[in-house]
């Protein structure tokens, strides 16, 4: 019993840890007690119909939204007290990009770095890792959507994140596009980051969750392994 | 000390980007100007032919200028943050938000300061005015004018930004409230102008002086309320 209580105070706190959530706008409850635990190095999507509030969710646990009921902590933080122990450690990347189209990407990133307390030659590696040296002195307004998108998530992976919260991150993207985004989530997770996908079919993320959560009107619906892991668990239970 | 520096780093950033931001979209500075000259030859024509009148105006169409091309100019330091969602992405930086007060109110000090430097030209040749011998006071008058300007129009510009009617909204709260500011700096102004240095003009400055200070404090200290959601 004692070895449990040590075993549970030595343990690493959830990613998220979300109690009971709901959340209104005006007189419409958009969440209505949503319960959600993410663990470290886990990959959890989240999925529902359009107005489900997979997007309200994620704003909360960002701490950009307030819950009007229940309780979120983030890595042992909770949104509503300590935001900005909770802000210093997510990367989200919001629907809309969130970018200055009068500055140039590099000056994006320049600006997101000196935010961050990030070196500028940071913002050179990041460019490369995210394939945009090439379009790094045009400016944020004449490049593509799926190219503004690529921008955003370099933005996030000058955060150096504990947890991601990505709102459809495949969304305007490529092929290539969506494998950066895949292995970028590979990479992080193999370092023990959680993140907490919204997305609204499962193809792009194929093989990248671990987990599904299926928000309905406001409540959790189900909740289930990822079918690529129910797959890779049943062909090695076959196999052994 | 090192969260300060820190701060202090991250309000430049923000100072730099709305800077840069302005300079390169020359529409928005060269639209307050040509409003705010436009507004002086209006209070021109309204002051009518007596040069005495014109003379004595000055004061006051400078600082009206100022205001209403100001607050133009304070709705779109948040417009750039609205457009495309970039709000959302600032406030979620780490560090305190006091540093993006800081670094609104240095870039909308030196965009309006900048607009003083035309308007006080274009209106000292409408209203005839000479510059004074004591221009280093007329100098401290209009920064301190600025400040209190710039200090009120960028706290009462975040908290309307969150409303759809902002642009209706950011004057209903921002005039009554910059009263005292703008009667301080017309008065001071005008006394300068005037000729009284020792006199008016330097209980207005004390006057302005001591507004700033409690405006700067208040909405210094009110905006983590004013931004968070």
């Amino acid at each position: 019993m004692t070895k449990r209580i040590r075993d549970m105070a030595s343990a690493p706190p959830l990613a998220i840890d979300a109690r009971d959530v709901a959340r209104r706008f005006d007189t419409t409850w958009v969440l209505r007690g949503v319960t959600l635990t993410v663990a470290p190095g886990e990959v959890v999507g989240l999925l529902g119909a359009n107005g489900s509030g997979k997007s309200t969710m994620l704003r909360i646990v960002s701490t950009l939204l307030r819950p009007h009921a229940g309780s979120v902590r983030v890595l042992g933080h909770d949104v509503v007290k300590e935001p900005e122990e909770v802000r210093a450690r997510i990367g989200f990347l919001a629907h809309s990009p969130g970018l200055y189209d009068d500055l140039t990407v590099r000056e994006n990133l320049m600006f997101a770095a000196a935010m961050l307390d990030r070196h500028s030659r940071d913002v050179c590696q990041v460019l490369e890792r995210v394939g945009l040296t090439h379009v790094a002195g045009d400016a944020a307004r004449g490049i593509s959507s799926g190219l503004k998108r690529r921008l955003a998530l370099a933005r996030v992976i000058l955060v150096q994140p504990r947890l991601l919260l990505l709102d459809e991150p495949y969304s305007n993207l490529d092929t290539s596009g969506i494998e950066l985004v895949n292995s970028l989530i590979a990479e992080w997770t193999n370092d023990g980051v959680a993140a907490l996908v919204v997305v609204h079919e499962l193809t792009p993320a194929a093989g990248i969750l671990n987990r599904t959560v299926t928000i309905q009107n406001g409540r959790v619906a189900s909740e289930r392994p990822e079918l690529s892991v129910l797959h890779a668990g049943l062909s090695s239970a076959a196999n052994g | 000390m090192t969260s300060l520096r820190a701060d202090w780093r991250r309000a430049r950033a923000i100072a730099w980007k709305d800077l840069t931001t302005e300079r390169r979209s020359k529409a928005g500075f060269n639209g307050v100007v040509a409003l705010a000259v436009t507004i002086l030859v209006m209070f021109g024509f309204a002051l009518g032919p007596d040069a005495q009148a014109i003379r004595d105006g000055a004061s006051g169409a400078i600082w009206l200028a100022a205001l209403f091309a100001g607050v133009l100019a304070f709705n779109r330091s948040y417009q750039v943050e609205l457009d495309g969602g970039a709000l959302e992405q600032l406030i979620l930086y780490p560090g305190s938000r006091r540093a993006i007060f800081a670094g609104k109110l240095l870039a909308n000090f030196a965009f309006v300061a900048l607009m003083l430097v035309v308007v006080t030209a274009v209106g000292g040749v409408l209203f005839q005015v000479q510059i004074p011998a004591e221009w280093p006071i007329l100098l401290v008058i209009f920064f301190l004018g600025a400040l209190g300007l710039v200090t009120l129009g960028t706290f009462y510009a975040a908290m309307a930004s969150r409303s759809r009617a902002r642009e209706v909204l950011l004057p209903l709260l921002l005039f009554p409230m910059l009263v005292p500011v703008l009667l301080a700096s017309m008065e001071a102004t005008k006394a300068l102008l005037g000729g009284n240095v020792m006199g008016d003009a330097g209980a207005w400055a004390r006057l302005l002086a001591a507004f700033d200070v409690v405006f700067f404090v208040a909405t210094f200290l009110a905006f983590e309320s004013v931004i968070e959601v």
